[in-house]
């Protein structure tokens, strides 16, 4: 693309004629347009880059609602999960409302096999086959529900891993709750019968 | 016969209509760029999918892997009314160069009683201060817990300037989450319940619910189902 200077190159006037070279006064313009482009395109990205990206999230209400208007979660749509230490992840499926009968606490990490999206995934299509089937007592219109308590030793990337997990997996009901005693008591029980090397 | 020449065009093309327009979008673009506020303390954000765009006017939170806790308002004529505000309220007697040193100012994390120290110095040495962080109580109204007092004044001074601001929080990944947790009281017990994480973009996995969602088709316009 560079331009070349043929002006010099031409023919000569005549023998004899001593005439000043005759210089173009073109400036070759390409590379002030390359550099041009090459300063917007550096804008363009530092403009769009530079906009952070977020997650929006929504927090349950604070404010004190009447013990009758609240819909309490059914034991069977429920999934709970702790975050604890070391990004590990308990859950359980059911209220644990019954003393008696404490649930089956599994204990798992964020990993892409066999990690918490799995064991979510199954509990999503569980409820799902349910509503399908029409079992007794399960609607139509039946969501799984996913409570999310982090505890005292987990990290905020724990909690935006966990929501992340319910976007990944499209699930639209959970809650972000504290942490209850009893559920302290999962954890630590959980950690006693499988302890790390 | 006689032999016919072409006429020997000329191969160049005149580049000044070129560069014009691409230093008039150069300007263009140069003018409308804000650049990164500067940032008293280095956040590493976990990622997650979502794409959602920080919105315009937005009051920042940032906490840092210590558990400090540093606010900014994006919004400048909203700062100058907050600022007015909180000198008479918290009775900090700043002078007019210190309330335009809040004005231009980044993000900040001091108790009330550090402020007018601050802003006193030179804008240049400000992110050089040592910030302890603005203190939260576990009493969550405005008048015992700072933090509140920032985001509720801040907020009405966004209304009066016709933007209300949204809410995000700043906090590096490896943050305790007790401290998580009291910064979302805070704002909770305040009657805030939507505001933005900001984390880093990263790729949604492949087969799962919110991959099938991306690749599916548009749906049709309906309005969305309550």
């Amino acid at each position: 693309m560079a331009e070349i200077d043929s002006s010099g190159g031409g023919k000569k006037k005549g023998p004899g004629v001593k005439k000043g070279k005759k210089l173009s006064t073109k400036i070759d313009l390409t590379p002030m347009v390359d550099l041009g482009f090459l300063l917007i395109t550096f804008f363009i990205f530092t403009t769009t880059m530079s906009k952070p990206k977020t997650m929006e999230i929504m927090m349950p209400s604070e404010e004190k609602v009447d013990p009758k208007d609240v819909t309490k979660a059914k034991d069977y749509l429920t999934m709970t999960v702790l975050l604890s230490k070391d990004h590990r992840v308990y859950y359980y499926v059911g209220l644990a409302d019954n003393p008696l009968s404490p649930p089956t606490v599994e204990v798992t990490y964020f990993q892409n096999k066999n990690g918490i999206r799995d064991a979510l995934i199954a509990h999503k299509k569980k409820v799902y086959q349910e509503r399908t089937n029409g079992m007794v007592g399960h609607k139509a219109d039946d969501e799984p529900v996913i409570l999310i308590k982090p505890d005292a030793n987990s990290q905020y990337e724990d909690m935006v891993n966990i929501l992340d997990e319910m976007q990944i997996n499209g699930l639209t009901t959970y809650a972000l709750i504290d942490i209850t005693d009893v559920d302290k008591g999962f954890i630590t029980d959980t950690e006693a019968a499988n302890p790390t090397p | 016969m006689p032999k016919h020449k072409l006429p020997r065009k000329s191969t160049h093309i005149d580049m000044t209509a070129m560069c014009d327009v691409a230093f008039l979008l150069l300007t263009f673009f140069m003018l409308a760029t804000k650049f990164k506020p500067d940032e008293p303390v280095v956040v590493k954000t976990p990622s997650s999918i979502s794409d959602i765009i920080m919105p315009e006017n937005s009051i920042l939170l940032t906490v840092d892997p210590q558990g400090r806790v540093f606010f900014d308002y994006d919004n400048k004529k909203a700062k100058e009314i907050l600022i007015d505000k909180v000198n008479i309220e918290k009775g900090l007697n700043l002078t007019d160069a210190e309330k335009i040193s809040f004005k231009n100012g980044a993000s900040f994390g001091l108790p009330f009683n550090q402020m007018k120290n601050y802003l006193a110095i030179d804008p240049i040495d400000q992110k050089n201060y040592t910030f302890t962080g603005i203190p939260m109580d576990t009493l969550w109204s405005p008048e015992f817990n700072e933090l509140a007092y920032w985001v509720q004044a801040a907020r009405s001074a966004g209304q009066e300037t016709g933007t209300p601001p949204r809410i995000a929080i700043k906090c590096d990944a490896s943050t305790v989450y007790p401290r998580v947790r009291e910064v979302i009281k805070t704002l909770t017990k305040n009657k805030i319940d939507r505001f933005n994480l900001v984390t880093s973009l990263e790729a949604i996995p492949p087969g799962t619910a919110a991959a099938a969602e991306r690749d599916a088709p548009a749906p049709p316009a309906t309005p969305a189902k309550q």
